[in-house]
């Protein structure tokens, strides 16, 4: 009988930190500029100069480190890792190798089935990120075309999180992505945004026996672009290499890349073509000190972590566990709910709109979280017209609408739009009236019992007013005419 | 005396007293680099109409008067600058083909600091390849000729600032020392050379050999003049993460002929690496000097002295391989032409813009950091290099400066040693050990030998003590009168 198979997997998430200047010189970070404008002689890798450690990069790493329940060594150093590219300057990159700035932590999870688990933390490590190659082929066709080098993106800090091979499926290791992603966007050090590069994330997957120890040959797997596409690498590995050993044959030690086209991980290089990455420490940067004075100054200054900020909304808003799961996956989505609750102290009611309509706008216009020009203030403003009668519920749905899209106030939406609810009792009157003289088969229905007739009757009356009637006080008046 | 033999206090002093102007000073050198200089061949380039241009503006600054409180000791001083220190818009080749039309868009520090005290830039001096050398012969476009014998060489790497100095083309030069370059052409070429401590002068701007090790120091005519220069060079820059915050000294107050009660120790194993006996015994007719003018002489030991050379050249070429990876061909610099794919770019350019020397080093430190070497090389060479620091931190618990020869010979002829690496390496036994440790040490001239050749004596001392050496320095100095003699420091 062919043996069961437990994945092993571990993770190392590459995030890019969200500080204003670069890891080892004054150049901006921003995303998105032409090609090389954000370069000095030092992230050029001139020759003559020298790094100079960004401060910021350090209290980042210690956040996230301090959040990851990891240890923070007092002293830790820079190496260089050297290998020849031209996205990489120097020849070398300045990364940590033996002594990281953080060791040890963990993160407790629950999978999809609700059963807890632990990924621990290995280490957090500091490093420069490198610049970017464009590959342009030649108009006319000449020879292999032209590489193109932007190294804007060279210098921007980096942290490396390299997990244990702690992770068992390819769900828990979406799930240790999600939480992770949610913690570095809520210490604010990451925007950890997939497409624009700012998290990387690699994997590496053994098969072992269900009871057995003995680990099976580790593959490294590279070039993941999503969430999803990790989770469908790892399947095809789990796949592809318990097909093997259910053949009782070997897996080869190697790195493969995901091809998102044919969803397949194919070889990119062997473990004999390994570099060798001549790794020493770097002469031009003093070891780095960091005095448990100043651990607990960026401690006091941590913020709210997703799983504290769950407990509490639950705790404070008394709001369901699963409406606090979803309102804390995203920093800016439960900082969103608190702010329209602080104005509209109705939590459930607001956590409703939240995860009904908000939600799904968020969803089919494909946005991200930052993307968003509209303010809890304006939900709340919204939530208390309905309350006070000037819009119905089903109008309100229409505004909100807009103002998702446009960001504008909710009264100036009904204004613009003529949407306040009709209250006035003489003006509905005149308006059912009419329908009345217009429908008298409608009468004759509702007179011979066909409760449906009354019911087209108040559709009728809502047409005429475009939906701004106050459907209450419509039923009310036309149940009175209809009585005498 | 022509101006072209006076030492830059001197030379500022006239200016100040308006005897002779910038430009005249300058001129006198210029006049002198005519003469000789194709014959030395100490610079890569000359910057002489530059140079023109900025003595005539300093020469209306000092006739419209407002300038005086602010004029530093070395204002108006012609200097030329060792060829791998980074002058903005100006050829900065390091000796190499890689870099032969490299402009470079920034000044190093140390050129920010010495333009700002009003020297004028003479030109870029000769050096070996990425200072990687003992004789200047390794530049890849001349050597550079000893200016005391044109058939020896000047020593290395700072040749050309030595043999400029020496010449009288320029009053002054730096230099740098990774493993004596400053050090060991000062004693070829008859000079005073000081490498600071590490850390006290920022390397920002200096091309790279090996990082833990360089410094930036001073080639001059006297140990005057070098006090004058520190006060310029040294200081904390933020663009150097290896500068050292210390508050400000003026050297010149160390410049005093008393050596009462100094604790002079003479290490042993210093004078057991083959050197020459006209050396040993001038050196020791030097601490006797010392001894007399009430000096406390004893013997010490450093007993890992002999594992300094080795160590030396484990670590510095393994820094080197690092350093020089970023001359590419792909951003700035030589590229190679004709080339099939990336591999080929980077090979053929590299191949093409190193010469042999930089190419050996290169190798080696490959090979010493690789997997399976590394602990048997690096991490062993950087053991030792613990035990070399240990050594002068037990010495130096008792004793305030250590003393000894320079260099184990005099200068030696062109081609002598081109051949073979291992004796060329070895002209640097007696300087590595300073840098492995990085404590400061000067050398100065005390005679010659009997061919009339330069002999230089070395005082090394604590870390940031440089006001120490400058002190022992310039009391023998004083008490050898050498500076006295009508022939000291000019081409014959």
């Amino acid at each position: 009988m062919v043996p069961d198979f437990q994945p092993i997997i571990g993770l190392e998430v590459h995030a890019q930190l969200v500080t204003e200047s670069k890891i080892f010189c004054g150049c901006s970070t921003r995303f998105g500029a032409e090609p090389n404008v954000q370069t000095c002689p030092i992230c050029l890798g001139l020759p003559g100069v020298l790094p100079v450690l960004n401060k910021i990069v350090v209290e980042y790493a210690i956040k996230a480190g301090l959040a990851l329940h990891c240890e923070i060594n007092s002293i830790c150093k820079f190496d260089r890792k050297n290998y020849f590219y031209p996205d990489l300057p120097k020849g070398y990159q300045i990364t940590q190798y033996d002594q990281p700035i953080c060791h040890s932590g963990y993160l407790d999870l629950s999978d999809d089935q609700s059963q807890p688990f632990r990924v621990r933390i290995n280490r957090i490590h500091l490093e420069e990120d490198a610049g970017k190659l464009v590959h342009k082929s030649e108009d006319c066709g000449s020879r292999s075309g032209v590489g193109l080098v932007d190294l804007n993106r060279t210098g921007v800090p980096l942290i490396e999180i390299v997990t244990e091979p702690d992770i068992q499926s390819p769900d828990q290791a979406r799930v240790y992505l999600n939480a992770l992603k949610s913690i570095l966007e809520y210490l604010e050090i990451s925007d950890c945004n997939m497409e624009e590069g700012s998290l990387r994330v690699d994997a590496n997957i053994s098969l072992r026996p269900v009871n057995s120890n003995k680990l099976g040959n580790r593959i490294e797997l590279k070039n993941m672009n999503s969430f999803r596409a990790l989770e469908k690498a790892l399947d095809f590995e789990i796949r592809r290499q318990t097909q093997i050993l259910s053949n009782r044959g070997q897996v080869i030690q190697e790195t493969r890349m995901w091809d998102e086209k044919i969803e397949e991980t194919i070889v990119m290089r062997g473990k004999e073509d390994a570099g060798d990455y001549r790794y020493l420490p770097e002469p031009d940067l003093p070891p780095l000190e960091i005095s448990a004075k100043w651990i607990g100054e960026i401690r006091k200054t941590l913020d709210e972590l997703p799983h504290e900020r769950r407990t509490r909304l639950i705790n404070q808003y008394d709001l369901p566990e699963y409406d606090a799961q979803v309102l804390t996956i995203d920093k800016r989505l439960a900082d969103f709910f608190e702010s329209a609750v602080s104005e509209y102290p109705n939590p459930k009611i607001v956590s409703n709109w939240i995860m009904g309509d908000f939600l799904r706008l968020v969803k089919e216009k494909d946005l991200e979280y930052d993307q968003l020009i509209l303010t809890g203030r304006y939900l709340a403003e919204l939530l208390k017209m309905i309350d006070q009668g000037i819009i119905s519920g089903k109008i309100a749905k229409i505004v909100f609408e807009e103002m998702f899209e446009t960001g504008m106030q909710p009264e100036k939406i009904v204004e613009q739009r003529n949407l306040k609810q009709i209250n006035d009792k003489s003006q509905l009157s005149v308006i059912v009236d009419k329908v009345l003289a217009n429908n008298p088969a409608a009468i004759d229905d509702y007179y011979a019992g066909k409760e449906r007739a009354r019911k087209y009757l108040i559709g009728q009356v809502m047409k005429e007013t475009e939906g701004i009637a106050n459907p209450q006080l419509v039923v009310m008046i036309l149940g009175e005419k209809l009585k005498s | 005396m022509e101006l072209f033999r006076k030492s830059g206090r001197e030379l500022s002093a006239m200016m100040l007293k308006r005897e002779i102007s910038v430009e005249d000073l300058l001129r006198a050198h210029l006049c002198r680099i005519e003469q000789i200089e194709n014959k030395v061949k100490a610079f890569i380039t000359i910057t002489e109409e530059r140079a023109l241009k900025l003595a005539r503006e300093l020469d209306r600054q000092l006739a419209s008067g407002a300038m005086d409180d602010r004029l530093s000791d070395l204002w108006g001083i012609p200097i030329g600058l060792k060829d791998n220190l980074l002058t903005r818009g100006i050829r900065t080749t390091s000796g190499s083909k890689m870099l032969a039309e490299y402009f470079p868009p920034y000044d190093a520090t140390v050129v920010e600091r010495l333009t700002r005290g009003g020297t004028i830039l003479m030109g870029k001096t000769n050096l070996d390849e990425f200072a990687m050398g003992s004789s200047t012969e390794n530049s890849a476009f001349y050597p550079t000729r000893n200016p005391w014998d044109l058939t020896r060489v000047p020593g290395g790497s700072s040749g050309g600032s030595a043999a400029a100095v020496a010449a009288g083309e320029v009053v002054l030069a730096l230099g740098s020392d990774t493993g004596g370059s400053i050090r060991q052409p000062a004693a070829f070429c008859g000079i005073v050379g000081l490498k600071p401590t590490y850390g006290s002068v920022s390397r920002y701007g200096l091309i790279a050999f090996a990082s833990s090790m360089d410094q930036i120091g001073p080639l001059t005519r006297d140990v005057t003049d070098s006090a004058l220069v520190l006060n310029q060079l040294i200081g904390y820059d933020p663009r150097d993460s290896t500068s050292v915050r210390r508050g400000t000294e003026d050297f010149t107050q160390a410049l005093i002929t008393d050596v009462k009660d100094i604790k002079l120790g003479v290490p042993q194993e210093y004078f057991e690496q083959n050197i020459h006996p006209e050396i040993s015994q001038l050196t020791y007719k030097a601490i006797r000097i010392l001894e007399k003018l009430g000096a406390q002489v004893e013997e010490v030991s450093l007993p890992h002295t002999e594992m300094a050379l080795p160590t030396y050249y484990i670590l510095a070429p393994a820094e080197a391989s690092s350093n020089l990876s970023r001359f590419d061909g792909i951003r700035f610099g030589k590229r190679a032409h004709e080339v099939t794919d990336l591999n080929d770019l980077y090979s053929l350019t590299r191949s093409e813009g190193f010469g042999s020397e930089v190419k050996r080093r290169i190798m080696l430190g490959t090979y010493t950091l690789s997997v399976g070497y590394y602990d048997q090389y690096y991490r062993k060479a950087q053991k030792v290099r613990t035990l070399i620091i240990e050594d002068f931190a037990r010495v130096f618990a008792n004793f305030d400066v250590l003393i000894s020869p320079t260099t184990p010979t005099t200068a030696f002829k062109l081609q002598e040693n081109l051949q073979n690496p291992l004796a060329m390496y070895k002209s640097d036994i007696l300087t590595v050990p300073a840098n492995l440790a990085g404590i400061p040490a000067i050398s100065i001239p005390i005679g010659f030998d009997s061919t009339g050749l330069p002999i230089g004596l070395q005082i090394l001392g604590k870390h940031f003590a440089e006001a120490t050496l400058l002190r022992v320095a310039y009391t023998l100095e004083q008490e050898l009168g050498l500076l006295a003699k009508k022939d000291w420091g000019i081409t014959r």
